[in-house]
């Protein structure tokens, strides 16, 4: 897959990950795994990126005797997703198109 | 490989990425194993299941802009005293033009490197230029009413059209392993700043 597109794929799925509850990374991995197969260093990268953008925020929680962390969406985390299916339904349409015009041959 | 081994070697190994950074990395995949065996898996296996120190390292090195790593490198552990600011001062004639000359260096092997594959484009483009030559030769021999010219010359254009195709898979094939080798050559760079401490 394009990778470019595959990245913009994987921001998206960690933020509908944590969309419901907050979450934490090894949940986040397993909870996509029937979806998608995702490294820890991946998911780091992304996690990451999604900080900084401001899209989540992470909290230490302790959990057991140790400090586990907890990601949690932010709105403008909501909105990304929110225009992701908007761009979604863009792409739907176009996939469409590209297949009518094959079935044509 | 036990968690402790593991998440000590990976410490070791980047070593010379800024403190904050490597207590982040190592606290995440920490994590990670602690979470795998809470949730049954053994701990070798949990440990494994996160990939080996060295790939981790390497995808590691891979996003860290090398400019940081530099940053890093170059940033005192501790204040300079006066004298070491004078020396570096009434040294810079000689450590500034060294460091010049090992960044252009550098420089140059990479510019090298892409010559080669602009030099082969080049043959490629000659020969696809000789191949149109061969064909307006066929018109301009058979105005000339010299039909023997023309057969040659339109000879001589398909043999350069099919090198040129030829070629240009090689081209290809070139432009892609040495994209592969540059960039295996950055990550190698990043590397010699990480790690054993100088």
């Amino acid at each position: 897959m394009d990778i470019q597109l595959k990245r913009g794929l994987l921001d998206v799925c960690v933020l509908a990950a944590i969309k419901n509850e907050d979450s934490y990374g090894y949940k986040i991995i397993k909870d996509m795994s029937p979806y998608l197969e995702l490294s820890e260093s991946t998911l780091y990268t992304i996690l990451k990126r999604l900080e900084t953008a401001g899209m989540l925020t992470v909290r230490s929680v302790e959990h057991e005797g140790r400090l586990r962390k907890y990601y949690h969406i932010t709105g403008k985390g909501i909105e990304r997703i929110e225009e992701f299916r908007e761009d979604w339904k863009e792409i739907l349409s176009i996939y469409h198109f590209i297949v009518r015009e094959e079935s044509h041959e | 490989m036990n968690k402790n081994a593991f998440l000590e070697e990976l410490r070791e190994k980047l070593s010379g990425l800024p403190e904050e950074d490597i207590e982040e990395r190592v606290a995440f995949y920490r994590e990670m194993i602690e979470d795998r065996m809470e949730d049954g898996v053994p701990e070798e296996e949990a440990v494994e299941g996160v990939g080996t120190v060295d790939s981790v390292v390497e995808q590691i090195m891979s996003e860290i802009p090398l400019s940081r790593l530099v940053r890093e490198k170059v940033k005192p552990k501790r204040s300079l005293k006066v004298w070491e600011i004078v020396l570096l001062i009434l040294g810079s004639p000689v450590w500034v033009p060294l460091l010049v000359a090992a960044a252009a260096v550098v420089f140059a092997i990479f510019i090298v490197i892409w010559a080669v594959v602009i030099c082969v484009y080049a043959v490629d483009f000659s020969l696809a230029a000789g191949a149109l030559a061969g064909a307006a030769g066929i018109f301009i021999y058979l105005k000339a009413g010299n039909p023997a010219g023309a057969v040659f010359s339109s000879g001589a254009g398909l043999v350069c059209a099919g090198l040129a195709i030829l070629l240009f898979f090689a081209c290809a094939a070139i432009t892609k392993a040495v994209a592969k080798l540059t960039g295996r050559m950055l990550t190698k760079t990043k590397t010699s700043f990480v790690g054993k401490e100088g």
